[in-house]
């Protein structure tokens, strides 16, 4: 894969769609299959809306998304703000096995990333959030023609 | 996201189609909401043609499943692809909700 490659936005809900966009087209060319581009989709927008929702209360502020070529065979999904401090590894997982009078309204969004990606990082860096998400690439696909 | 929704009987069918996200999920329980209370026994959820779910469409369902319970309403589901099958697997929907393999399959039973 070659250089990083990146966009900035602001961090509201109104930016998702252009970001996920940039994702899936991204990783349309490097030739993920269609089910796993809908999963690493899934995973960037949970990413996403937690900061939209909790990274900046009191101000608005912006969230950097970067596709670089990650340790062994990856794609990093690296994906900054700078915003309040938010571990991912954190929060409780969801009690899968309640019923529904039971079951809580929220947490499922991070737990599906950590279920899904195949490694996720996370560090805070000075005033920066820095999450990493991580999909092994699909093999190369078999050149055509001699 | 698009809802279409009709009545079989007791049962309030409603097909959604699409993308349930963070942007649309609003839109889909706004809509969800405004359908129940029909008289329905029950709510039949069919996704032949939801392309994706994200867990901002997953809360609008528990939101829904919460309220039908008080009501003493079944809230089931039908015929779900890919993407979405796997979500609610992942997440434990398809243990908490009962999923039929196809609308008629659901009909039957309900």
């Amino acid at each position: 894969m070659d250089a990083p490659t990146g966009i900035v936005a602001p961090a509201q809900l109104a930016y998702l769609q252009r970001m996920l966009d940039f994702v899936v087209s991204f990783t349309e060319k490097a030739g993920f299959d269609l089910k796993r581009i809908r999963e690493i989709e899934l995973c960037v927008e949970e990413a996403l809306v937690n900061i939209f929702n909790y990274a900046y209360p009191t101000a608005t502020g912006e969230v950097e998304l970067t596709l670089l070529p990650g340790p062994e065979n990856t794609l990093e999904i690296r994906i900054q703000d700078r915003g309040t401090p938010f571990d991912i590894f954190s929060v409780q997982e969801p009690d899968l096995d309640a019923d529904i009078e039971e079951r809580r309204i929220g947490g499922l969004g991070i737990f599906l990333v950590r279920r899904l990606m195949d490694r996720v990082e996370y560090r805070r860096d000075g005033d920066r959030n820095i999450l990493s998400l991580f999909a092994k690439l699909p093999p190369p696909r078999e050149p055509s023609g001699g | 996201m698009e809802v279409e929704k009709r009545m079989d009987g007791d049962v309030l069918i409603v097909s959604v189609r699409g993308r349930i996200d963070a942007v649309t999920a609003p839109e889909f329980e706004k809509r969800l909401m405004e359908s129940i209370g029909a008289g329905e026994k029950a709510v039949l959820l069919t996704m032949e043609h939801l392309e994706y779910i994200s867990s901002a469409g997953l809360r609008s369902i528990l939101a829904i499943a919460k309220i039908l319970k008080t009501k003493e309403e079944k809230l089931v589901f039908a015929d779900l692809r890919g993407p979405v099958k796997d979500v609610f697997k992942i997440s434990g929907f398809g243990s908490i909700f009962t999923i039929f393999d196809t609308e008629a399959e659901a009909l039957r039973q309900l």
